[in-house]
């Protein structure tokens, strides 16, 4: 049994979609999504404890050995990135339970938890996989319950969102696609490790070069850098307040680690960051994304696509942390795509309480909130802080890394445009604390307003107090972002 | 290496450009569908061409043959062309459920209505 964990992770959701859709139920459909959610945690947590001991796993999917058989293979990077998938999957679902009920259609209830588990296989297949095109697969998997769960929301508008993800996230795959075409055909292996070793083999030619042009575009537009980002901003905005908040704080995630995988592991650091000078592409546009994106989200009053923005700034800060190319860079990026998760986790969860009550997250409808949801709002500050980076919380030990990196090669204005950014993070999260704390509740049903139910409050807290615990002890994450981050650097020399 | 023994590729190229251009430029939300399905055959075009050996046969084992064709670049469309059928049946399903929330599928009008 625990020799087959790497390839249980993938199936136990996968085989639990479809158990949703046959029982129809949607209260039965939520305890099997709890369960294998919960599941999955257990596992990603016991093959993280076997890669420290043992190093690299690798399982050959039906005996046959790579690179003719599949192989699936967990690194440090890996085993830590399904830790934070599953770790998301875990504290949504229960939330979803009783998010779900009063967002989604009674009738529709069974069919969000298969499409919901699909999207979480599919998210912890890229992780696992060892081969490229499985990545694909997995990816469309991931994508295709994505676009409809995002659907799912009750705004029309969501629909829309939902219609122009799906547009640009084929055309995206559509460009992996090809990019894996072209490695194929001039190594004749899709198998990770064995193209790392066939790749430098080649004698130079336009053909490589160009499928790590179409691979690395497409992957951007995955994980929505700076002008790819389109999308992203209506997608989480009008998507129901589970499917944000996991999706938020996976479904980019993975792209970057897809990302990593692709220039890391398949072509090496030296093709990617000294010969293609990727570096130099990724570090303009993520600066351009952290500075516009940061000053878009001061000027919403939609606070759900305040926090969409946002996130794209934070994207920038990780992909501005793998651009550095240093140890430090590549683990303030890791270690940041790991705490944004949490981070964003929670706020998009907190939103999803006040979407409980309010039937609305507009700045307007929100003021005075504070005392009429203490609870909610504690949370929201506590991820509000993390995100800004605030000493003790998350977020500031990842900025501390990501300063540290840009320092160390000597870019201050970056540092320093760091440090500015974080500022603007403060405006616009001040803006929502304002409405909350200092202003008087002007809605005309002000005794209906109370709390939220347990059930959403809890898991907010879970992933609100995970903020706070990463941000005291960090060593936990920082030594799993720092190894994995010496192992991928380390990968091509 | 002449241009007509690359013939299968020139295609390739202009199908992909003429399928992304429907894409980017169309406002129809079924046309722009239409144009990713044109992007994506094009590809399957490519992967199919790769596989294909000159002189050669399907791969089905025959003592009169000794060069077959590779069969994993089909095979590999083959799951690809799955996704893309699976993507466009959401495509449009999603395009008929815009249609009922807005009563239009052109793109300008859908925006105006949201203003």
């Amino acid at each position: 049994m625990m020799n087959h964990l790497p390839v249980l992770q993938v199936i136990i959701p996968l085989l639990a979609a479809p158990l949703c859709v046959i029982v129809r139920n949607g209260q039965i459909a939520g305890v099997i999504a709890v369960a294998s959610s919960w599941v999955s945690l257990w596992m990603a947590w016991k093959i993280f404890q076997l890669v420290q001991v043992a190093g690299t796993i690798s399982y050959n999917l039906g005996g046959w050995m790579a690179p003719i058989g599949i192989e699936y293979r967990i690194d440090t990077l890996a085993a830590f990135v399904l830790i934070l998938v599953t770790l998301v999957g875990a504290v949504v679902t229960p939330y979803a339970i009783t998010s779900v009920k009063k967002e989604i259609d009674e009738s529709k209830e069974a069919l969000f938890y298969a499409a919901f588990l699909l999207c979480l296989s599919g998210l912890l297949g890229i992780v696992v996989t060892g081969d490229i095109f499985n990545v694909f697969v997995f990816l469309e998997i991931s994508s295709l319950s994505a676009y409809a769960l995002i659907a799912l929301g009750k705004d029309r508008r969501a629909l829309i969102a939902a219609y122009q993800y799906l547009i640009m996230g084929s055309v995206g795959a559509t460009f992996i696609v090809i990019g894996i075409g072209m490695l194929y055909v001039m190594t004749g292996s899709l198998n990770m490790a064995d193209l790392a070793i066939l790749l430098p083999q080649l004698p130079s030619n336009r053909i490589i070069p160009v499928a790590f042009a179409f691979l690395t575009i497409g992957v951007c537009l995955k994980l929505a850098l700076f002008p790819l980002h389109v999308w992203l901003p209506n997608a989480y905005a009008y998507a129901p307040s589970a499917v944000t908040a996991f999706i938020a704080s996976t479904a980019t995630k993975v792209a970057i680690y897809m990302l990593l995988r692709i220039c890391f592991t398949i072509f090496g650091p030296d093709f990617s960051f000294v010969k293609m000078q990727l570096g130099a592409i990724l570090l303009p546009l993520s600066v351009i994304a952290i500075f516009s994106m940061s000053l878009v989200a001061i000027f919403q009053t939609n606070v759900k696509r305040m926090l969409a923005y946002s996130s794209l700034a934070q994207i920038g800060y990780i992909v501005l942390g793998i651009s550095l190319f240093t140890n430090t860079g590549l683990t303030a990026g890791i270690l940041h795509l790991f705490n944004h998760a949490v981070i964003k986790g929670s706020l998009f969860m907190a939103l999803g309480c006040v979407m409980y009550r309010l039937n609305s997250v507009d700045l307007e409808s929100m003021r005075g909130l504070g005392r009429k949801m203490p609870l909610t709002m504690g949370a929201f500050l506590v991820g509000g802080f993390s995100l800004i980076g605030v000493p003790f919380t998350a977020g500031f030990i990842s900025k501390w890394y990501l300063i540290q990196g840009a320092l160390e090669k000597g870019l201050w204005p970056v540092a320093l445009l760091v440090l500015m950014t974080s500022l603007m993070a403060v405006v616009y999260i001040w803006r929502v604390v304002e409405s909350v704390y200092f202003s008087e509740f002007n809605g005309s049903d002000a005794d209906e307003i109370t709390e939220a139910p347990l059930g959403l409050l809890l898991p907010t807290w879970v992933l609100a107090i995970l903020c706070l615990y990463f941000g005291v002890n960090g060593t936990f994450t920082a030594l799993a972002a720092s190894s994995a981050a010496a192992n991928l650097m380390g990968a091509g020399s | 290496m002449n241009a007509m023994g690359l013939l299968n590729y020139w295609f390739v190229i202009v199908l992909m450009m003429i399928g992304f251009y429907v894409l980017i430029a169309q406002g129809n939300l079924v046309k722009k569908i239409v144009g990713l399905n044109i992007f994506q055959t094009s590809v399957f075009v490519f992967y199919i061409s790769m596989g294909k050996i000159t002189g050669a046969t399907a791969p089905i084992l025959d003592s009169d043959w000794s060069v077959y064709s590779n069969p994993l670049p089909h095979v590999l469309i083959l799951t690809a062309i799955v996704v893309g059928v699976a993507t466009s049946a959401l495509g449009l399903s999603l395009t008929v459920r815009i249609h009922e929330a807005y009563g239009s599928v052109e793109e300008d009008e859908i925006n105006e209505m949201d203003e």
